[in-house]
């Protein structure tokens, strides 16, 4: 019988610490395989973020460097600088990324690092608990915005894939979703495109990916499924925001 | 022959890396140590090394993580309120276990401060300076030599124990000009970096350079191996200078730039019959603790020296004999407080036995 479908090699054969209906699993399994597609998983190293993306080591089958709460993009400038014929990733939430570590993404995108950045947004922060993430949605309820995020208190929510695309360092910005299958396909087709800018050389490549979180969300997994869909892909467009293929 | 030559001691720390083999070097511009960056951006690229002036020093820090990690020989420079920035870094280096060298041009605070010589960032420096209970090696140079010699050896000692390396002086220091033997990298036989990303290949290890330690006992295992280290730092690598201490009475002690001065009040108390020394730590982490309890045996006068209200008199105090006595006399920083020779010696006339 012919196997169609199995675990990407890049991925462990071990359990994940990631809620049900968490979007993380999806996501990493997404990065596993554009690591299998270009045939660099011994070549790539993963720059872990703090938060629930911290154990990557745990589950992908690669060399993976720990960074401070973040500073991964940093670290990714240190790793790459270092060893250019490596493939350098790092994979942040969003606190993480947009919040803490806001100077560390701008610039590393700025200076047009040759390194591929995932960002998983899912509108709060997993690890903590489930406070107010620089993502939060006008009006959601967390655990430090118990009447709703105020806009005029807290400011709107970042739109990193649009905000890092103005930059003239990035190479290819994409915002994705994997709620459904169309989704994930839609997905895999552009985190590949980010792995292969930077198997080309061509600079600083970024994915957003809208992600659930059920647990922090205070919602059933499909419930938390579906406010992707209804609630999160309306605010935050999926699509390619740039491209330098053409250039 | 090595010809010699006439530098900055920032410039001299800056030769000294690359002549140790430096290949990242990530710095944020502060006074007074920006000829550290100035002179790397120009000589590093053309010695096959990278330069990037980061964003900021918590960027910095956090790409000598990043290089060092990756298994180079990388480092940063700054003074106090950039140090206090890259302590994030610097906690997270030393509980990953990675080399890397700091050097710290130490100039006045508590906050901006100002620009003049201070010695109040001993305690930052020596205490490890950030979260979680660490030390990192700490070298204090007297000289601008010595701040060639000790940037090099602070890369191999970094390397040695995987501990951040500190090379710890101040603006007088970074911006006096003296003529230096920039004398070749020493032999030191170093383990390989075994431990470094490289990306994981089949047959060999997954490395993880990390600092979280969830399994059980496993951080307190980490604490008592470091602990361990720190030890056999202390027993192998204690520096310190000695300056007529044999038949002293009293011994004046005193690191970096105010040891100099130190030394020239030394001397005009040996030519009025004196007997005074000097004993200057070159290491402050690990503190050369034995020599002091050593000579407190036969002296039981110290005079310690600092530019600040005292911090490595604690150090002193916890090495000596107990039945030592421990003057003091310090400015703290400031413009106009580097203390003088004349001074230092009317501190020795006062408490001479």
């Amino acid at each position: 019988m012919k196997q169609v479908f199995g675990r990407s090699p890049s991925l462990k054969d071990v359990q994940t610490h990631f809620c049900p209906g968490c979007h993380h699993g999806a996501v990493h399994r997404l990065v596993a395989e554009a690591m299998d597609e270009f045939a660099i998983r011994d070549r790539t190293i993963g720059c872990a973020s703090v938060g629930c993306s911290v154990f990557l080591y745990g589950y992908f089958n690669i060399d993976v460097v720990e960074s401070p709460h973040g500073r991964a993009p940093a670290v990714a400038t240190g790793v790459k600088r270092a060893r250019p014929d490596n493939i350098v990733f790092t994979y942040q939430g969003d606190g993480d990324l947009a919040a803490i570590g806001m100077s560390e993404i701008i610039h590393a995108a700025n200076r047009g690092e040759d390194i591929t950045v995932i960002f998983v947004n899912n509108t709060t922060y997993g690890m903590t608990g489930g406070q107010m993430a620089p993502t939060t949605m006008p009006g959601q309820k967390t655990s430090t915005s118990p009447y709703g995020r105020d806009i005029n208190n807290d400011g709107a929510p970042f739109k990193m894939a649009e905000l890092l695309s103005n930059l003239d360092g990035v190479a290819f910005s994409a915002r994705v979703a994997v709620n459904n299958p169309r989704n994930v396909l839609a997905a895999k087709k552009l985190v590949k495109t980010a792995f292969r800018y930077q198997v080309e050389g061509r600079g600083f490549s970024f994915i957003e990916a809208l992600a659930a979180c059920p647990t922090n969300w205070g919602m059933q997994p499909l419930a938390a499924n579906e406010r992707v869909g209804s609630e999160m892909i309306p605010y935050f467009p999926l699509g390619v925001y740039k491209n330098t293929d053409n250039l | 022959m090595i010809g010699k030559q006439f530098v900055k001691g920032n410039e001299a720390v800056a030769m000294a890396a690359i002549k140790a083999g430096v290949r990242c070097y990530f710095g944020y511009p502060i006074t007074p140590q920006s000829d550290i960056p100035e002179y790397l951006s120009r000589e590093l690229p053309r010695n096959g090394g990278t330069f990037i002036q980061a964003e900021s020093e918590i960027g910095a820090i956090n790409m000598v993580l990043g290089a060092s990690a990756a298994g180079l020989r990388a480092m940063t420079s700054s003074s106090g309120p950039g140090i206090s920035l890259k302590q994030e870094g610097i906690s997270y280096m030393a509980g990953s276990e990675l080399p890397g060298v700091i050097v710290d041009i130490m100039r006045q605070g508590p906050g901006l401060g100002g620009i003049d010589a201070s010695q109040a960032d001993y305690y930052q420096a020596t205490r490890g300076g950030g979260h979680g209970g660490y030390r990192i090696i700490v070298l204090a140079p007297g000289s601008v030599q010595e701040m060639y010699d000790l940037t090099m050896l602070a890369f191999d000692l970094s390397d040695l124990y995987r501990i951040p390396a500190m090379v710890l002086a101040d603006s007088v220091l970074g911006q006096m000009k003296e003529s230096i033997t920039p004398n070749r990298r020493p032999v030191c036989a170093l383990p390989p970096k075994d431990w470094a990303v490289r990306g994981w290949a089949e047959g060999s290890p997954q490395n993880v350079v990390k600092s979280l330690k969830l399994g059980d006992g496993e951080m307190e295992k980490f604490h008592w191996e470091m602990h361990a280290r720190y030890q056999l730092l202390a027993d192998r690598e204690s520096r310190w200078e000695e300056y007529r201490t044999d038949d002293a009475r009293l011994i004046v002690t005193a690191f970096g730039s105010t040891a100099r001065i130190s030394r020239t009040a030394v001397e005009t108390a040996r030519a009025a019959g004196m007997k005074v020394g000097l004993l200057r730590p070159i290491t402050l982490v690990p503190f050369p603790k034995k020599i002091y309890a050593d000579l407190s045996r036969r002296c039981k006068l110290f005079l310690d020296i600092e530019l600040s209200t005292g911090q490595m008199i604690d150090d002193v105090r916890l090495s000596v004999e107990r039945d030592t006595e421990v003057a003091f006399y310090g400015r703290p920083p400031g413009a106009g407080s580097l203390p003088t020779p004349e001074e230092i010696f009317e501190q020795i006339g006062k408490v001479y036995p």
